[in-house]
């Protein structure tokens, strides 16, 4: 790995240098979830630990997919599948702005030549019933993260608050490795024996998944598998906290919180099919934070939620 | 006396909220210590993105003693009376003095309440004012409970005088108080005491902060309007995005980049509003060419290549969202050229309002009514329609999606791609306005039968529905909807009667909300067309019973009986928002009123003359003495009536006149009756004030030289039915008993 001050030159390096520095912080080093999420808020290290009262250190990258980016690769800077790196901290340190920004010089950026600003842009997820406040953060101009302290999730007061980082991967290692077109980009070290671009990697699926997403995606299997997940985590959270194989106390909200997310990522399919009108699009937000809510309120009876017997 | 310093440091302050929260700290702090007693010579609050400042000088170095006397009990009141009152007012049996009242002997104390130092007041008041901020939006942080706008880390508090500064004590949530506080946050040089606002202002300026907000303001403006000038380009002025940026840096450096070749094609206010939504960069235009392009965005910070990498980041960013806006715009072109049928069609299954239906029901609706109006503005129907169709068509674009303030003006543009005609492409602009007071009001016949049609139709829907405008609450703009309707009406002087619209229209809402929607619709055409014919919905209806075989349907009973209250009450709101719009123009309410009291009061230019006429005419003398003349003969005529249980209105006969006054009034009234009627007839108001004038001096005459109420019954009735005639021509002008004086 080259020298942290020196300049990354590939997209996967970037990954590491952020790595490593959070891990320097004290952060526990994730891996992303196994599923389809829009945002790395989505992981369960992030929605669930931000509630109850226990103390808690992540960071990870977490792939995720917004089905209505989609541009069949052509867009220099909008995909339908990307990389977000997530850092949450509970509770968020008196120092986390210095923190981020010493993120900023770990992977290349020069604080004496770039002008970084904190720019006003509260965060709200409908879809999880949460709501913070923060910045938007600004490298000349450019979004490069997003800077939350949460103040609720899951309907949830957060007592006490997660400072929440939340870096668009492609674009900010763009931005730091001078390139125009996200497809132009070396994912590896460019002089590798076999230098492999994010084009290389990632053009012919963004168009595979462009085409599934907008116009071929069954919409009645969706609308099917979005109420069967829907039922599905109204009937784990209905079951008794006591497992009577077990006789233990067995809470969950994990396994209920998987469904929400697979009704969520099923939603925003639908959407990009255009098969939900204005009106309904509502409803189905309503239906996906009801499930957000009912998981958060299972993981608060949760030892890892701080519940205490 | 010293002087006060507070700076309340903290992360990053949402730009919007700087300049408030500076007032409102200096207000809550101010208010708090005078209450407290201690006064101030002059304060000065301050903004940056991330500290709010307070200066105070010539503060009271501790409150004044203050001395209250209070009246006890008797002397020789009960034992348990005298020693509550001692622990009330916090004082011992010895401090009681007997006094000699008209009431006898009564215990008096004086309570002294000592001085307290500055400190302790400005304590307690900073600790009040920083738990109970008004913070449009606060949060919490950390594992505490504190709420701020965003993490507060430090608080600077000091009292600074001749001998030297002192920190006034304080500890909120484990923030103590104290002297110090930081610079620039690249540019600083870390945390530094100051010992006084001077020294404050010195250092901060010295580690890259510039304090006062006006003068960053003036700073950007200043450089910007150099450098472009310097090139021969203008900056484009926009003064709500001078201040945003100047609450978004603490040390502005002005920078001006180009806007890539590719994007001079976009239309002009697509730059502007990207540039500006997205990245806070002003817009600088070339006179020469009318196009923008290049731009200016301020930085917050200096660097060793004057700015270079930090402009080139800039165009970057500038770059990717111009080539999405450009991509919005080639794609929206490709629909508009193709005719925009596509989007008219995607309007069919957008809601407007849950109990108004779609898009396409409203473009539908309004349609009907903009066509309606072609005879009034003098426009081809087919054109108006055509206009009104397409009028909505934007709504639909990925342009409009990405920024919905450009709504009507991408519609101008699509229009003309889509190869409609000027005046559909001018509509689909302008059926938006007039916005506000101060926006133009459009003056192109198909645009403002759309522009009209619109706003009606929203009225009316919203008034069918029930949902009108309540003390502050209108979320819909209904208000700002009716004074459009007004001003388009009067600035293009239209002659309509808004009563048989607002019915049509009403029928046309509750044909869609119908139960049986065919045969109301069916019965609604009907009831719409004899509207048309016959004016308003009452009588229509009778009509239509008539021609119906049988009862009505118990619907259209319920309509019938419900749909004229809507339309009067609708129409009582336009005679409101009327009265605004010309009280600001120095009409009185109370001759609105006299106006608004005749017949033709839902024609509102007809109205609108009235007034103006009656306004000019009672500012004249003889309008004044005309006036108290009239009142005068009403009272005397509306008393004697009242007495004798008769009106008097008919048979006033010039041969029993017997004053040459009362003749030469007969003569007068002769004369004017009929050249005031007929002026009335012709809306010559201006003529018919004119007339009333001229009566002015025969009425004072007789009411000079004659007693109304004369002993000779036939000559004091022939008078009352004089000044019945007085009456009558009167109030053909206006109600002249609504006006006050």
């Amino acid at each position: 790995m080259a020298q942290t001050d020196s300049k990354p030159r590939s997209f996967q390096e970037i990954i590491l240098r952020l790595q490593a520095y959070w891990a320097g912080k004290g952060c526990a080093v994730m891996q992303p979830y196994d599923m389809e999420v829009g945002a790395g808020t989505f992981h369960p290290a992030t929605t669930l630990r931000s509630l109850g009262s226990k103390s808690w250190a992540a960071a990870y990258v977490q792939p995720s997919r917004r089905p209505t980016d989609g541009r069949y690769g052509e867009n220099p800077n909008r995909l339908q599948h990307y990389y977000q790196y997530q850092v949450l901290i509970k509770p968020s340190p008196p120092d986390l702005q210095a923190l981020y920004l010493g993120s900023l010089e770990a992977i290349g950026v020069d604080m004496e030549m770039h002008d970084i600003r904190f720019v006003e842009d509260d965060w709200e997820s409908p879809t999880l019933g949460a709501w913070g406040l923060g910045w938007e953060v600004w490298c000349d101009g450019m979004e490069v993260s997003q800077f939350t302290y949460f103040q609720q999730v899951g309907g949830h007061d957060c007592h006490p608050v997660s400072g929440e980082l939340t870096y668009g991967l492609e674009r900010l290692a763009m931005y730091v490795l001078g390139v125009d077109h996200v497809m132009d980009m070396p994912f590896n070290d460019p002089e590798a024996p076999i230098a492999l671009t994010y084009g290389d990697v990632f053009r012919q699926t963004e168009q595979e998944y462009s085409r599934w997403n907008f116009d071929v995606a069954n919409t009645d299997v969706l609308l099917k598998q979005f109420e069967e997940a829907e039922a599905e985590c109204g009937a784990i959270l209905a079951q008794d906290h006591v497992d009577p194989k077990t006789g233990k106390r067995i809470v969950m909200a994990h396994p209920a919180y998987d469904q929400c997310i697979k009704a969520s990522h099923l939603f925003n399919l639908l959407d990009a099919r255009g098969v939900i009108s204005v009106t309904e699009r509502q409803a189905y937000i309503g239906r996906v934070r009801t499930l957000a809510k009912q998981c958060a309120d299972a993981f608060v009876q949760t030892e890892a939620g701080g519940y205490a017997a | 006396m010293p002087d006060l310093l507070i700076e309340l440091f903290s992360e990053e302050i949402p730009a919007r909220m700087q300049a408030r929260a500076a007032d409102d700290l200096k207000k809550r702090v101010t208010d708090g210590l005078v209450e407290a007693g201690l006064t101030y010579a002059g304060a000065h609050g301050f903004s940056t993105p991330r500290r709010l400042t307070l200066a105070l000088e010539g503060l009271l170095a501790e409150s004044p003693t203050v001395r209250e006397e209070r009246k006890g009990p008797k002397v020789g009141a009960p034992d348990k009376a005298i020693e509550g009152f001692l622990r009330g007012a916090g004082v011992a049996r010895e401090d009681l003095q007997e006094r000699e009242t008209p009431k006898g002997a009564v215990y008096f104390v004086t309570i002294e309440k000592p001085g307290r130092p500055a400190a302790e007041i400005i304590a307690e008041v900073l600790e009040d004012t920083i738990r109970n901020f008004p913070w449009p939006k606060s949060m919490r942080w950390g594992a505490g409970t504190l709420r701020w706008v965003r993490p507060l880390h430090s608080i600077l508090c000091i009292l600074s005088d001749e001998a030297g500064h002192s920190v006034v004590p304080l500890d909120i949530d484990g923030i103590k108080s104290g002297d110090v506080t930081e610079g620039h946050r690249f540019m600083g040089s870390g945390r530094f005491a100051v010992t006084g606002f001077e020294d404050y202002e010195v250092k901060l300026k010295r580690d890259h902060v510039v304090l006062n907000p006006q003068e960053r303001a003036e700073h950007i403006w200043h450089d910007a309007t150099n450098m472009a000038f310097a090139q021969g380009l203008d900056v484009v002025e926009d003064k709500g995005l001078l201040t945003e940026v100047a609450g978004l840096v603490e040390w502005p450096v002005v920078l001006m980049g180009d806007i890539a070749e590719d994007f001079l094609g976009l239309p002009p206010e697509v730059l502007q509003t990207s540039m500006k939504e997205h990245q806070k960069f002003f817009s600088v235009k070339n006179p020469k060419t009318g196009r923008i392009e290049k731009f200016i965005t301020v930085a917050n910070r200096e660097t060793k290549d004057n700015g270079a990498t930090i402009l080139a980041g800039n165009q970057k960013v500038l770059f990717a969202r111009l080539s999405d806006a450009k991509f919005f715009w080639e794609n929206d072109l490709r629909v508009a050229e193709a005719g925009a049928d596509a989007w008219l069609e995607s309007l069919n299954n957008v809601t407007f309002h849950n109990k108004l239906g779609t898009q396409g029901d409203r473009i539908a609706r309004f349609t009907a009514l903009a066509q309606e109006l072609a005879g009034v503005v003098a426009a081809e129907a087919e054109v108006i329609g055509e206009a009104a169709r397409f009028a909505k068509a934007d709504l639909s674009s990925e342009m409009v999606y990405e920024f919905p303030e450009l709504q009507g003006l991408m519609g101008r543009y699509y229009a003309a791609a889509a190869g409609r005609g000027e005046e559909v492409a001018a509509a689909a602009e302008e059926h938006y306005s007039p916005l506000g007071p101060s926006d133009d009001v459009p003056t192109a016949p198909v645009s403002v039968a759309v522009a009209l049609a619109d706003k009606l139709d929203t009225l009316t829907g919203f008034w069918a529905i029930d949902e009108k405008p309540t003390g502050s609450k209108d979320p819909f703009a209904l208000r700002r909807a009716a004074l459009g309707v007004i001003r388009l009406v009067l600035e293009n002087d239209l002659r309509l009667g808004l009563d048989a619209h607002f019915d049509r229209q009403l029928l046309r809402h509750e044909a869609h909300q119908g139960d049986d929607e065919l045969l109301a619709r069916a019965l609604m055409q009907d009831l719409s067309v004899e509207i048309a014919d016959h004016g308003v919905l009452g009588a229509v209806v009778r009509t239509v019973q008539d021609a119906i075989d049988g009862d009505l349907p118990k619907y259209i009973e319920e309509v019938r009986n419900r749909l004229p209250d809507t339309s009067r009450d609708l129409l009582g709101f336009f005679h409101d928002r009327l009265k605004v719009y010309l009280r600001d123009e120095g009409v009185r309410h109370d001759v609105i009123d006299a106006c608004i009291a005749m017949p033709g009061n839902d024609d509102l230019n007809l109205l609108v003359k009235r007034a103006r006429a009656l306004e000019a005419f009672l500012r004249t003398e003889d309008g004044e003495n005309l006036l108290q003349g009239f009142k005068r003969a009403n009272n005397i005529l509306t008393q004697a009536e009242e007495k004798d249980g008769v009106e008097y209105s008919f048979g006033a006969d010039v041969k029993h006149a017997q004053d040459d006054s009362e003749k030469a009034l007969f003569a007068a009234l002769d004369v004017q009756e009929g050249a005031i009627s007929s002026a009335i007839g012709s809306e010559d108001f201006a003529a018919a004030m004119g007339g009333m004038a001229a009566l002015r001096a025969p009425i004072d005459a007789f009411f000079e030289a004659v007693q109304v109420n004369s002993d000779n019954e036939i000559v004091r009735r022939n008078r009352l039915n004089l000044l019945s005639r007085i009456r009558t021509i009167c109030l053909g002008v206006a109600d002249l008993t609504r006006v006050e004086g």
